[in-house]
């Protein structure tokens, strides 16, 4: 009884008469069919984008960076806004699986693999544009701290450039590893199942041998919660460390102390909205509306709806402590974004961002599914924009008149970011055929304290 | 139920005792005439001069060479300025302890409607405890305002404000620009505008909360309207904080901005506000007053200051390193004035706040066991005082600071009343909430 009880005024988190069984059978269904129509042509659809990608970046590598519509004023421009959007969109990810394990949300049990996947594919798409901005891609690995033969030349540790450089190989390895770990138990099922000798030895290799042994499982639990310990210091330090290439710097607009946390809070922000958009479609698409419910999106919207407020809280300190500074470059970077030939890029960030979450505090809103992927769209363009806001009003005009210039992007850095789009895709929509979505190990495990079945059986007092 | 018993209540009243006559001995040698301290400097320097002569002559000459009538009205400036900064230690004393103590009740309250808001199953059973520690928070701000606003009109240039003293603005055109904002009318109607949110919102939080107590079985109502408001206060908190924290804290030195400055006020409060929650509980639950609190609870609780010495820590180093690398002049000088003459504490607070909890409180075990938390709770708080310590003194005392009776007198007497104000609070209803739909989770609850 004790460690069984759950209070009666929460709800079930795994509706219909769901047994154990029922769980493995759904979860394994996606990837034991066939794809349908529908998944091929969407399929196609990204890689074509993809495969467009690919050939505007090596078009920029073998041209020269010049064919993208940077000039001398503005050096970034779309590579870093899209670099620290999609480092933004992968914090989501390590936040559910790793923050809300230490909160103890049972809740993140559905939604944890899809949004771990998301991260990596995420943070893949990121670490492109580190590597394709650079004026010379092939001399990338000077970047590394490797003795050489030039009298051990080494890397300045100084530069946030370089300690993004260890963020994001450190994050993508951390995840890549915590994930796989929640892995092994839902490939060792699907293992299980197969009838197909192919399928059964790449699930075998898959699965790493995984026995579920009570020792295992110990391990494996105090594994999963060391793991979610250091994920959640190095979710909030990756995306701190992308705020300081920014926020270390002197140009007004960009050096300001509340970057650290106001990044980390915009990346949770969009990584759930991107969550949401994802989850929403594939709880459709593959069936698993029972498990991951309409309380499920509601939860996601209510942490879009305080770190949208936090953002917000964020954005009127920026406001406040630029007039109040005195410092007239400050005031006006600020008022040059509110009324400069950027407005309409300030104005749809603010409406995206800080208006539109604000809708969720309404039931009837943040439980509609239609309207939460609308809003989980117009989020994740509010943060492309914040990032480009940020980026490019800071950068055109600065301390001296005579170097104000603008930026017009060009169709390569469109066709780059549509390529990592479509990339993202690719990877996601491979990953939804072939991987459990849900993670049925966890799910099993609150099976009989949430599923709804069990409490009608508690309440009814049969039990 | 509790009652307070009388050795505490004898006991909190020695403190405040002890506290008051230290603060009065604070304010008696404190204001000196504008001799006694020309004196006091030449005393000073004539010390610093046998120590080490050479060291003297080479950075004195060149000053003293260009005129002697010159050198003389700088002399009486110097000591005006010191005269000030002496004044002003026993009220920049005061100050600290207040908005100390006051930070511990605040927090509680916030992470008190973090609780409630988020649903949590396993803190109900010390629901109590943080009400009676929020108790304070009405008596420990109005403390702090009136503190804020009576140093400028007690005494003669001895405000925690600069801002306040109208014969410095009238020489300040960085003031002067801010005036619209730093001025006293408008301080005092956004602190009223905060307290009043805040006590509003720990007054019906707390109705509600005993409202439910003793509701019929089933009837959740009081916890729905509970739950409604701790989600508003968390909102207005979230604002009304950093505004509080550019006013009450920021603008002591008014020439300085950080953005980042109202989130690290609030990490430094919530890390105070978990610690004396976890050390109330472990006291009552020693007197075998909380019985359904186990190790469990404390282990939380522990965990939750783990945590938040690490966020503490995080926004320190983030304000600070972005500071520190774009080195911008008029940004730096505040941790230029800090390094150099609060050098110890500076650093110090980050041992004490954050490499000691972490080390300490990383073991699972250790985090169960009431000694130790116990004892980590001590080195939090006195930590968080000197980080409250350093935001405030360099800009009244500059490098006249000591902790000394004044110091120690004013931490006596804030902590007696908020030992009374918390206990009495405590007396006033059960301890363990009923009826509240999680609380049989919370007493069940083991990790």
């Amino acid at each position: 009884m004790a460690s069984h009880y759950e209070a009666p005024i929460r709800r079930p988190l795994v509706l219909g008469e769901k047994s154990y069984h029922d769980v493995s059978v759904d979860i394994a269904k996606p990837v034991e069919g066939k794809a349908n129509k529908s998944w091929w042509i969407v399929f196609s659809i990204s890689l074509a984008a993809f495969l467009w990608g690919i050939g505007c970046i090596i078009y920029t590598i073998s041209t020269g960076i010049g064919v993208w519509g940077l000039n001398k004023t503005i050096g970034w421009a779309w590579d870093i806004t899209n670099f620290v959007w999609w480092v933004g969109i992968g914090h989501a990810g390590t936040l559910i699986s790793a923050v809300l394990l230490l909160f103890r949300q049972k809740w993140r049990m559905a939604i944890n693999r899809s949004a771990e996947a998301m991260t990596i594919f995420a943070v893949i798409q990121a670490g492109l544009f580190p590597l394709i901005h650079m004026g010379r891609p092939w001399l990338g690995y000077w970047v590394l701290p490797i003795p050489n033969q030039f009298g051990s030349l080494w890397v300045n540790f100084n530069s946030p450039l370089l300690w993004d450089v260890f963020a994001i190989s450190t994050y993508l390895s951390v995840s890549l590893v915590f994930w796989w770990t929640g892995l092994l138990p839902d490939f060792a099922m699907i293992r299980d199942r197969a009838v197909k000798p192919f399928q059964k030895k790449i699930y075998s290799l898959l699965a790493f041998g995984w026995s579920g042994r009570a020792k295992d499982w110990q391990r494996f639990e105090e594994v999963s919660l060391v793991l979610a310990g250091l994920a959640t210091p190095l979710v909030l330090s990756v995306h701190t460390i992308v705020s300081f290439d920014f926020a270390t710097s002197i140009v007004p607009g960009w050096h300001t102390t509340i970057f650290p946390p106001y990044f980390v809070a915009g990346a949770v922000f969009s990584g759930f909205a991107m969550v949401n958009t994802l989850l929403i479609i594939m709880r459709k698409v593959v069936s698993l509306e029972d498990y991951i419910t309409v309380q499920h999106i509601e939860l996601m919207n209510i942490v879009i709806m305080i770190t949208g407020s936090i953002v917000g809280v964020a954005y009127i300190s920026e406001l406040f402590i630029a007039w109040y500074s005195g410092v007239e470059y400050e005031q006006y970077a600020f008022l040059n974004r509110a009324t400069g030939p950027y407005w309409w890029a300030y104005l749809l960030m603010m409406t995206c961002n800080v208006f539109s979450p604000q809708f969720m505090w309404f039931k009837k809103l943040r439980t509609s599914i239609m309207f939460s992927f609308f809003i989980s769209i117009v989020v994740n363009v509010g943060m492309w924009f914040e990032r480009f806001v940020i980026i490019v009003t800071s950068l055109h005009r600065d301390y001296m008149p005579s170097a104000w210039t603008m930026f017009q992007p060009t169709f390569v850095d469109i066709g780059i970011f549509i390529g990592t789009i479509g990339f993202f895709f690719v990877l996601f929509l491979l990953y939804a055929r072939t991987f459990p979505v849900v993670s049925q190990a966890e799910v099993k495990a609150i099976l009989k304290s949430s599923g709804q079945r069990y409490k009608r059986i508690r309440e009814s007092g049969e039990s | 139920m509790y009652t307070i018993s009388n050795r505490l209540k004898t006991f909190s009243i020695i403190l405040i005792v002890l506290g008051a006559l230290g603060v009065a001995y604070g304010f008696m040698t404190s204001h000196k005439s504008l001799e006694e301290v020309k004196t006091m400097l030449v005393e000073e320097h004539a010390h610093d001069g046998g120590q080490d002569a050479s060291a003297q002559v080479h950075t004195e000459s060149p000053d003293s060479a260009v005129s002697g009538t010159a050198d003389v009205s700088h002399d009486d400036e110097h000591a005006v300025h010191v005269q000030a900064q002496l004044a002003k230690r026993p009220w920049s004393a005061m100050y600290v302890s207040a908005l100390f103590f006051m930070f511990i009740a605040l927090g509680a309250l916030v992470f008190y409607a973090l609780q409630i808001a988020s649903q949590s199953g396993w803190s109900p059973v010390l629901f109590r405890v943080m009400e009676a520690i929020s108790a304070y928070l009405l008596p420990g701000a109005i403390i702090v305002i009136l503190l804020a606003v009576g140093s400028h009109y007690i005494g003669q240039n001895n405000e925690i404000f600069v801002w306040m003293n109208p014969d410095v603005v009238a020489e300040d055109k960085l003031i002067q620009n801010k005036s619209g904002y730093l001025n006293i009318t408008a301080f005092l109607i956004r602190a009223i505008i905060f307290i009043g949110g805040w006590c509003t919102y720990r007054y019906f939080a707390r109705k509600f909360s005993i409202a439910q107590d003793n509701a019929e079985p089933g009837d959740n109502r009081n916890f729905k309207k509970g739950f409604r408001i701790a989600a508003g206060f968390l909102v207005f908190y979230l604002y009304s904080e950093s505004v509080m924290s550019w006013d009450w804290i920021m603008s002591v030195d008014p020439h300085w901005f950080s953005t980042l400055f109202g989130w690290y006020v609030l990490s430094s409060m919530v890390v105070c506000g978990i610690t004396v929650i976890v050390m109330l509980t472990i006291y009552l639950k020693g007197k075998g007053l909380l019985p359904m609190a186990n190790d469990s609870h404390i282990h939380d609780l522990a965990k939750y200051i783990f945590g938040f010495s690490i966020f503490w820590a995080y926004l320190w180093f983030s304000q600070f390193m972005l500071i520190w690398y774009a080195n911008i002049p008029e940004e730096v000088v505040y941790f230029v004035s800090r390094i150099e003459d609060y050098k110890l504490l500076f650093f110090g607070m980050v041992a004490l706040n954050f490499v000691f909890p972490f080390l300490i409180l990383m073991n699972s075990d250790n985090k169960r066991v009431p000694w130790f938390v116990m004892m980590a709770g001590v080195v939090v708080l006195i930590g968080h005082y000197i980080d409250v310590f350093v935001m405030i003194m360099p800009a009244t005392v500059v490098d006249r600071w000591f902790i000394g009776i004044p110091e120690i007198g004013s931490v006596l007497l804030f902590g007696g009343l908020f030992l009374l104000v918390v206990f009495t609070s405590l007396s006033k209803a059960p301890l363990t909430p009923k009826n509240n739909p999680f609380i049989k989770e919370s007493e069940n609850f083991e990790y």
